[in-house]
Order: C-alpha cells, then sequence, then structure tokens
C-alpha cells in the first residue's frame, strides 16, 4: 500500500484490542442484570458506562503504540 | 409563559447568532470555493475537530430522544451508549485512510469517492441521493427537539403562531449557514458544548442529592423497565434488538454525510485517530442524559397536571423539558434550553451543509453542469442547504412517529445501504460498480419494505430460521443482504470486467 509521509502510522498489533468492545457490547445477556449495584446504579448500567471508559483507553493505548 | 426562562433563552440565542455571522472571518478564507464554505478550508485541528464532531453526534437525539425513549421504554433506551461506544474503533480503524483519499483528490463528499473509485456516475448519485434522503429525518429529529423546548417555555400555541418561533430560529439557521459555512457550526459547537457540560452536571448533581442519590431514582422506576426482558422460548427477543440497534447504528452513523464532512474538514488523519480515544467523553455525557428518563420518572412528571399540556401536545419528548423545569428556576431552565435548541441548531447546520455538498458536487456539477465554475458549484450548495432544510419540515409533517428517535433509526436504515461502496470498498478489491449499485437497491427496497410493514412507526423486524426468532434493526439485516449481492455479483461479472484501478492512497 503506498502511504503518504507522514500521516498513515505503523499498523500495531495491538489493534485486536478494538474486538473486546464488540464482544463486551453485543453479548447483551452477560449484562443484563441488576446487580451488583455500583453508587445505587444497577449493573445494566454501570457495567456499560464503564464500557465506555475502557473503550477510550483501548484507543488510546493504540494511539500511542502507534505514534 | 415562562419569562426568566424566555429570557436567558434569547439572550444567549441572540449571543450565538451573531457569531455564527461573525464566523465568516474566523481563519478567513474564500467563502465561493466549496471547500472553504463547506469543509472550512481543512483546516480544522483535533481540538475543533472534536467539538465538531461533537457537535455533529451529539444532538437533539441525545439530549431529547434518547431520554424519551429511556422514559418511556426503560432499559431499551440505553442501547445508545454500547451503539457511541462502538463507534470509536470504526472511527479509528477506517476513517483516517478515507481522509488520506480525500485530502489527495480534493474530495468532498462519499459521492467523490466513490466515483473516483468505480467510475460509475450511477453509483455516485445513489450514494449522494441516499445522504440527502437520510438526513432529512435526522434534522427533523433537531426540529422536534427545538420544538420541544420552545414549547416547553409556553411560547407557541396554535397553528402558525405556533410555529413562528420555530421558523424564525430556522430562518436565522439558514442566513448564517449561507453567508459563513462550515465555520459558523465549528464556532457555536464550543459554545453548545460549554453550556450542554454545565447543564448535565448540574442535573446529575443537584437532582440526586433531591431526591437523595442514585437509589431511589432507581427504584422509582418499575422494575421490569430496569432491564432488558428476558426472552422466553425459541427467539432471542430483547437481547438481538439491543444489540442490533447499537451495531446498525453505530456502522450507520460516519456514513451520514454530516459525520463525513467533519471528519473531512479536520486537517490532519492524527486528528482523527485522537478523537477516537477524546469523543467518549461525550458518550459519559450521553449516558448520563439518558438517565435523565428514570429521573423524570422519579420526579413524577408524567402525573403533575401542570406537565399535562406539555405532555399531551410533544408525548413522551417532553420528559425532559418538564424534567427541567420541575427540579430548577426558571433561569436555569432558560439556559438548559438554550443548550438544547444550540445543540439542534449546531448538528441542523452541519447536515444541511454536508447535504449542500451533495447537492453542487454531485448532482449539479455531476449530473447537468459538469462545466460549473467553483463560484457556480458553491453558490448552489448554498441555495440547497435551504432546500433541505424545507425536506426536514416535511418528515414532520407526513411521519407521525410515537418516538422522535425513530427518525434517526428510519434515516440509519437507508444511510447504512451505502456501506459496501464506501467503506468495504476500501479492503475488498473485487467489488465494482454496476454490483454494489445492485446490492444497494436491494437492500434499499428491502429495508423499506420491512420499515412499512411496521407503518414506519418502527425499526425492528423479526426474521426466524428454523423456528428461531431474531427481532432486530432493520438496517443490520437489509445491509446483509446488500453484501450478498454486492459480493456474488461482483465475483459472477469478475471474468467480464476490467478490475477497479487500485486505491491510491
Amino acid at each position: 500500500m503506498a502511504t503518504q509521509p507522514g500521516p498513515e502510522p505503523k499498523r500495531h498489533w495491538l489493534r485486536i484490542l478494538f474486538v473486546l468492545p464488540f464482544i463486551a457490547m453485543l453479548w447483551v445477556p452477560s449484562y443484563n442484570r441488576l446487580t451488583p449495584e455500583l453508587f445505587g446504579f444497577p449493573f445494566f448500567y454501570w457495567y456499560q458506562l464503564l464500557w465506555v471508559i475502557i473503550s477510550a483507553a483501548i484507543a488510546g493505548i493504540i494511539y500511542k503504540a502507534e505514534h | 409563559m415562562n419569562w426568566p426562562a424566555l429570557i436567558v433563552f434569547i439572550a444567549l440565542f441572540v449571543f450565538v447568532t451573531g457569531l455564527g455571522f461573525w464566523a465568516a472571518r474566523w481563519r478567513s478564507g474564500d467563502l465561493t470555493l466549496l471547500h472553504e464554505w463547506g469543509l472550512g478550508g481543512r483546516r480544522f485541528g483535533t481540538f475543533v475537530t472534536w467539538f465538531l464532531l461533537g457537535g455533529d453526534l451529539y444532538t437533539a437525539y441525545t439530549f431529547i430522544a434518547v431520554p424519551a425513549l429511556v422514559y418511556g421504554a426503560g432499559a431499551l433506551g440505553f442501547f445508545a451508549v454500547p451503539y457511541t461506544i462502538l463507534i470509536y474503533p470504526l472511527l479509528y480503524l477506517v476513517f483516517p485512510r478515507l481522509w488520506s483519499i480525500a485530502h489527495k483528490h480534493g474530495y468532498v463528499t462519499s459521492s467523490d469517492v466513490v466515483l473516483g473509485r468505480y467510475g460509475n456516475k450511477w453509483l455516485a448519485l445513489a450514494v449522494g441521493v441516499t445522504g440527502l434522503v437520510a438526513t432529512m429525518p435526522y434534522i427533523a429529529l433537531q426540529l422536534v427537539g427545538m420544538q420541544v423546548v420552545i414549547g416547553a417555555m409556553g411560547v407557541g400555541g396554535e397553528g402558525l403562531m405556533g410555529d413562528l418561533p420555530l421558523i424564525i430560529a430556522f430562518v436565522i439557521l439558514a442566513a448564517f449557514t449561507y453567508t459563513s459555512g462550515l465555520r459558523a457550526p465549528a464556532m457555536i459547537a464550543v459554545v453548545k458544548d460549554v453550556l450542554i457540560y454545565l447543564v448535565v452536571i448540574a442535573i446529575t448533581i443537584l437532582v440526586p442529592l433531591k431526591l437523595g442519590g442514585f437509589e431511589p431514582i432507581f427504584s422509582a422506576v418499575p422494575a421490569a423497565k430496569l432491564t432488558l426482558v428476558a426472552p422466553v422460548g425459541d427467539t432471542y427477543g430483547a437481547y438481538s434488538i439491543y444489540a442490533t440497534l447499537a451495531l446498525g447504528s453505530a456502522l450507520a452513523l460516519f456514513l451520514y454525510p454530516h459525520s463525513l464532512t467533519a471528519i473531512l474538514s479536520s486537517s490532519n488523519p492524527g486528528a482523527i485517530r485522537r478523537n477516537a480515544a477524546l469523543l467518549p467523553a461525550y458518550s459519559l455525557v450521553l449516558g448520563l442524559l439518558a438517565l435523565l428518563g428514570f429521573m423524570a420518572v422519579a420526579l413524577h412528571v408524567g402525573t403533575d397536571p401542570a406537565f399535562a399540556d406539555g405532555f399531551k401536545q410533544y408525548g413522551n419528548n417532553f420528559a425532559v423539558p418538564a424534567l427541567i423545569l420541575a427540579a430548577f428556576p426558571g433561569w436555569f431552565a432558560g439556559v438548559a434550553f438554550a443548550a438544547i435548541a444550540i445543540g439542534a441548531l449546531v448538528p441542523s447546520a452541519i447536515m444541511s451543509i454536508a447535504c449542500a455538498n451533495i447537492v453542487s458536487r454531485n448532482i449539479y456539477r455531476g449530473f447537468f453542469r459538469p462545466d460549473a465554475t467553483n463560484a457556480q458549484e458553491s453558490s448552489v450548495a448554498k441555495i440547497a442547504s435551504l432546500v433541505v432544510k424545507l425536506g426536514a419540515l416535511v418528515f414532520i409533517i407526513f411521519v407521525p412517529v410515537p418516538y422522535a428517535l425513530q427518525f434517526q433509526l428510519l434515516g440509519g436504515l437507508w444511510m447504512i445501504q451505502v456501506l459496501p461502496s464506501v467503506i468495504l470498498g476500501l479492503y475488498l478489491r473485487v467489488l465494482t460498480g454496476w454490483p454494489l449499485l445492485a446490492g444497494w437497491v436491494v437492500g434499499t427496497v428491502l429495508g423499506t419494505w420491512m420499515a412499512s410493514t411496521t407503518s414506519f412507526k418502527a425499526a425492528v423486524f423479526t426474521l426466524t430460521f428454523f423456528g428461531v426468532s431474531f427481532p432486530g434493526y432493520i438496517a443490520l439485516y437489509s445491509l446483509i443482504a446488500n453484501i450478498v449481492v454486492s459480493v456474488v455479483l461482483s465475483l459472477l461479472l469478475k471474468p467480464f470486467v476490467a478490475p477497479a484501478p487500485a486505491m491510491a492512497d
């Protein structure tokens, strides 16, 4: 693949981590429950909000690895 | 009439209007050129791209439609969170590549990309028209959001007088879009986000404080609505609905002309990748906003006689305005409503600019006036941006949906059909123009038919294989048919057509 100098970074094997949010979020029965609660949030809610942070971290880690 | 709210609202609205017109001078360029007017000269860095993409993605959809669904249907409405989680890997992996191609060849729209790749102007037209049609219900959703908050301040009434505030807001929007192009929403997006964050933080701290924490909020909701209904028997029930809505919405999102506009206007692919890590901040806010639906339940706004009229007129879309009015003083309601209205204004502007780029570049220049000058192309775009907004109004009038969110889901089922042409083509060399067009036709017709079985009131269709039912988002099902047709026909026709030119990127 012809690349421009600069902008196109090397693909790092860590990109495989991007599979994780898909597995976690599409596997709905794994989180469709109320307990354990956290700060009054039923599991269903805090677990998915936690994955927002995890997936941001994954993107950050991959960016760091590639730049 | 809620005067304190109205005065604060109008003051903020006047402020952003001034900003919108002034934006024409920001990092000034020659606004008679399409990429200056319509892509801000491709000069936006990480910071502005963040606000612009955020302004694009987190709209009245987030502030009105998602909480309304959570208010009415409970846990199902939370699918918006996994949806926005799944968009970031796609943003990181796919779109920098598209940016590089667009930058190299001066492409402004996805139709440009498709035309460049396959040399099939009918496929390019299909991609362009899909963008136009799919965006109209999405802008309609923004209009609903604006309508609801204006109504919540007691402005309005029957007939023309009732629509007047909305019309005024849209004339203002149209005027500054026309003069300043993409610079206007980019600049206003910053103000909008500051307001939104303030409002969201205030609500998510003060309402739980008032009610004694999140525990009472969740326990006010009937237990059956707190989680998805576990499927019984030979069906995947709510599980397959939830997963397909999240995945289908995520796949459709960046195909929308306005998302692509925001992506292409960034100054380098690194800015896009950095945003894949930074944009989830909005997803957290979206998750908190979704919970406003439950807060509205906990405050019993639905049975409060003060809000009976509002719910009657706007349905569950009134949940968030009612919550704000119930829990906060008038002046704060003014700030919150202004935040929501501006939050509808910014994406509407970006969406109409994006559609305008398609009309001028791919329809006007592509089909009717190939020899048009750059200045003519740019002025057609400005007029087209007005026409698209009118199309959105038509949607509101003729497609009455129970939840405004349906507008977004309907748009998604059309939008997703360009995925094989725009995205898969980057990776699968075998795909060619005519088979992709056939796939697009099959996917679009099938999806529209599935939606018509629900009278366009829902976006879920039930597929049954060997006695097991998979109810799910129509967009995803019709996309599968589209991909199968595109790939199989491309393979069958391979011996007869010249291979597509190698993708230059």
